[in-house]
């Protein structure tokens, strides 16, 4: 049994679920995972080098070199053989995980992930809302 | 719980500084307690690194959650490493002792 796969972090998932080549036919779509989707995020958009990025993500240095030739294989393939590409799975978790209370208007994060958010951890008003983007 | 708040002024009508590493004041606030103790920022004045020092005085002082107007980005991955609960003001310009009461939930 391979060893199992340590949690990818990443920031914020992208906003949209993929691309579709213009002008053909429906084939079958590559499915590029989140942690790949970062990969590429962190590598080629924000330029980060891979050292760093592996650091972000919290994996080593090898393992993010890995997603990474996967990530840029798979956009390759898409971009030759005309194939959509849609955003999906992954073993990541999301570092953003702000939340905003409805009643004192602040936002707040939560740390410890194990823990259930039960109120806001200003005003302590149980009317509160996960959002998928966070104030910074 | 101990909270640190981030205050441009050393009284409770001051309002909440927005800066947080190089804000005027840290309010220390014990929820057990009901402990406050203003601090001057000794890093207000850094050219680089005040938010890193800042969270380092903060630690040291077993602090859990932050309130606050803004903070930078090599600050934030620090505390979620520390499990630091950051608390970031819509309204910015609440006074401390109004953030304070707000906290009274906890005591």
């Amino acid at each position: 049994m391979p060893r199992p796969k340590r949690i990818r972090r990443m920031t914020n998932p992208p906003h949209f679920k993929g691309f579709k080549p213009v002008g053909l036919t429906e084939e079958p779509p590559v499915v590029i995972h989140y942690e790949e989707y970062e990969a590429i995020r962190l590598s080629d958009f924000e330029l980060h080098g891979q050292v760093e990025s592996a650091r972000i993500m919290n994996v080593s240095r090898p393992t993010f070199a890995r997603i990474y030739e996967s990530a840029r294989r798979k956009v390759a393939q898409a971009f030759v053989q005309g194939k959509p590409i849609v955003f999906e799975g992954g073993k990541v978790y999301f570092d953003s995980e702000w939340y905003s209370c409805k009643s004192c208007g602040c936002w707040f994060n939560h740390p410890s992930r194990e823990e259930e958010v039960t109120h806001c951890a200003l005003c302590g008003s149980a009317e509160f809302e996960q959002n998928k983007e966070g104030p910074l | 719980m101990k909270i640190v708040i981030t205050s441009s002024g050393n009284n409770a009508n001051a309002k909440v500084d927005n800066h947080f590493g190089r804000c005027a004041f840290f309010v220390f606030y014990d929820t057990l307690t009901r402990g406050v103790e203003f601090l001057p920022n000794p890093f207000k004045e850094f050219e680089e690194g005040a938010g890193e020092a800042a969270v380092n005085l903060i630690a040291a002082r077993g602090i859990t959650k932050i309130v606050t107007g803004e903070l930078g980005v090599k600050v934030k991955p620090i505390l979620d490493s520390l499990k630091i609960q950051v608390i970031i003001l819509r309204h910015k310009e609440k006074s401390i002792e109004e953030i304070l009461n707000m906290l009274n939930h906890y005591a």
